[in-house]
């Protein structure tokens, strides 16, 4: 936290993982700013899911969620991640981008590529990722002119085509691109781990599941449990503008410094036991998954809303979604996530 | 002690009597007034104890410092009498206080 909260010592400027990006190819986006330029472009395009636009959007998600979860097939054998956990985040993030909606594949798709190292198989080379982020670029380029004339209802793109620090980003084409891309990763991996994440902790913890039968209110307090004790994002980087000091230990001036919040979601000496998922907690919306400081998650209140609704869903159908195999981890020090989950599903 | 009224978005009100030298937010969490969420508990560095002071508060109460603007500027509703919770302690100056909780925190 106190690096988090240290932007004017701890910049965010280049990268925010544990790698860098490649030099000849790289996207700035506002994750990757500090103040001015981040503040400036963060607040363009916060309002889409700031809560009074959530309200207006809950009644959609729970549709869609609910048409999901009636398609589904009892009894059998189904993959959790790709039937609910992708699908719910994908058709969200393409009603924040008013996208076309058969097309929603694509971003999924190109969240994956961006995020992906090349032993994950997700692509074959970094020629690949560039080929397909700049098919990305030129599909958003021709959404953003369309907008540029015929502004949307409040999605992300015509805020971007109208907000006064961003309506010149074509200029910018990498700059386009890096935001995108944030946008694209930040509303879809996150939340569709921690909707696969809280299936496979109320597995490993029988009690819990048998609490929340008994009392689906406790809905509101397990959805924080859900982000800490999956925390999707495992941890962010910042690189420290001048010489300083940590717990005792020298940081020097361009030094990488990285922050562990899957660490910090496990630090017994605040919570207690914190590797049991217990979903009544006192407090469990003090965790680190989403950051602190000026880069805190932006998104926060949308994952926590879709995870709240689909956990309702859920609970009107299904007496247990069963977990029948191990989950395929996603291969990354960054995302913390799910390839595969086996369940089968149980009436109620 | 020093007393503290917390208004609802609703408009019901909630008056507690408080120690000198605990926040506004503590104070709200300590007595299960709600619309404080204090996601970081206390370390201004969450925004999600955001409260608006009753105007003719603002005067004893003060501005926030540069941590707590710029935590403050990402909100989108702020106001000029937005303040974060957990940077305002009580004393007996402030005895009467009454601040306002927002629809919403981000």
């Amino acid at each position: 936290m106190h690096v988090d909260t240290n932007h004017k010592v701890f910049s965010s400027e280049g990268g925010i993982t544990l790698g860098d990006q490649d030099e000849d190819f790289t996207l700035p986006m506002f994750i990757a700013m500090d103040p001015p330029k981040h503040d400036d472009q963060r607040k363009v395009v916060s309002p889409v899911v700031a809560p009074i636009n959530l309200v207006k959007l809950e009644s959609t998600i729970r549709a869609r969620a609910a048409n999901l979860l009636d398609a589904l097939p009892v009894g059998e054998e189904i993959d959790w991640v790709d039937r609910i956990s992708i699908e719910l985040t994908t058709q969200m993030l393409a009603t924040l981008f008013d996208f076309p909606f058969e097309q929603r594949r694509k971003l999924t798709r190109w969240s994956d590529v961006a995020t992906a190292n090349l032993e994950q198989g997700i692509i074959e080379s970094e020629d690949q990722r560039r080929e397909e982020l700049v098919e990305c670029l030129t599909t958003f380029i021709e959404i953003f002119k369309e907008r540029q004339q015929t502004p949307g209802d409040n999605d992300l793109i015509t805020m971007l085509a109208h907000g006064e620090s961003t309506k010149d980003m074509l200029e910018r084409p990498m700059e386009f691109l890096g935001n995108l891309i944030l946008l694209i990763v930040g509303g879809n991996d996150t939340t569709r781990n921690s909707i696969t994440g809280g299936i496979l902790a109320l597995n490993q913890h029988p009690d819990q599941y048998q609490k929340l039968r008994e009392n689906p209110g406790l809905i509101a307090s397990m959805v924080p449990e859900i982000i800490r004790w999956q925390t999707p994002l495992a941890h962010m980087r910042r690189r420290a503008l001048e010489d300083t000091v940590i717990g005792g230990k020298t940081i020097k001036k361009g030094d990488k410094v990285v922050m562990w919040y899957v660490s910090g979601n496990r630090d017994e000496s605040a919570i207690e036991t914190p590797d049991k998922f217990i979903i009544d907690r006192a407090r469990p919306r003090q965790h680190l998954s989403f950051g602190f400081g000026i880069h805190r998650c932006m998104g926060n209140r949308l994952a926590e809303m879709q995870l709240r609704i689909v956990w309702e869903e859920i609970l009107k159908r299904f007496d247990t979604v069963e977990v029948v195999g191990e989950p395929t981890y996603i291969r990354s020090a960054f995302v913390k996530g799910y390839a595969h989950l086996p369940v089968v599903l149980h009436k109620k | 002690m020093a007393k503290v009224t917390f208004v609802q978005f609703s408009g019901e009100t909630t008056t507690i009597d408080a120690d000198n030298g605990d926040s506004v937010m503590k104070i709200a969490l300590d007595n299960l007034v709600p619309g404080i969420d204090a996601d970081c508990g206390g370390e201004c560095s969450c925004a999600t104890c955001h409260i608006l002071v009753e105007s003719e508060w603002m005067v004893r109460v003060g501005a926030g410092n540069d941590q707590e603007n710029a935590m403050l500027g990402l909100n989108p509703d702020r106001e000029p009498n937005s303040r974060l919770s957990c940077q305002i302690a009580m004393t007996d100056e402030l005895n009467g206080l009454v601040v306002n909780l927002p629809e919403f925190q981000y």
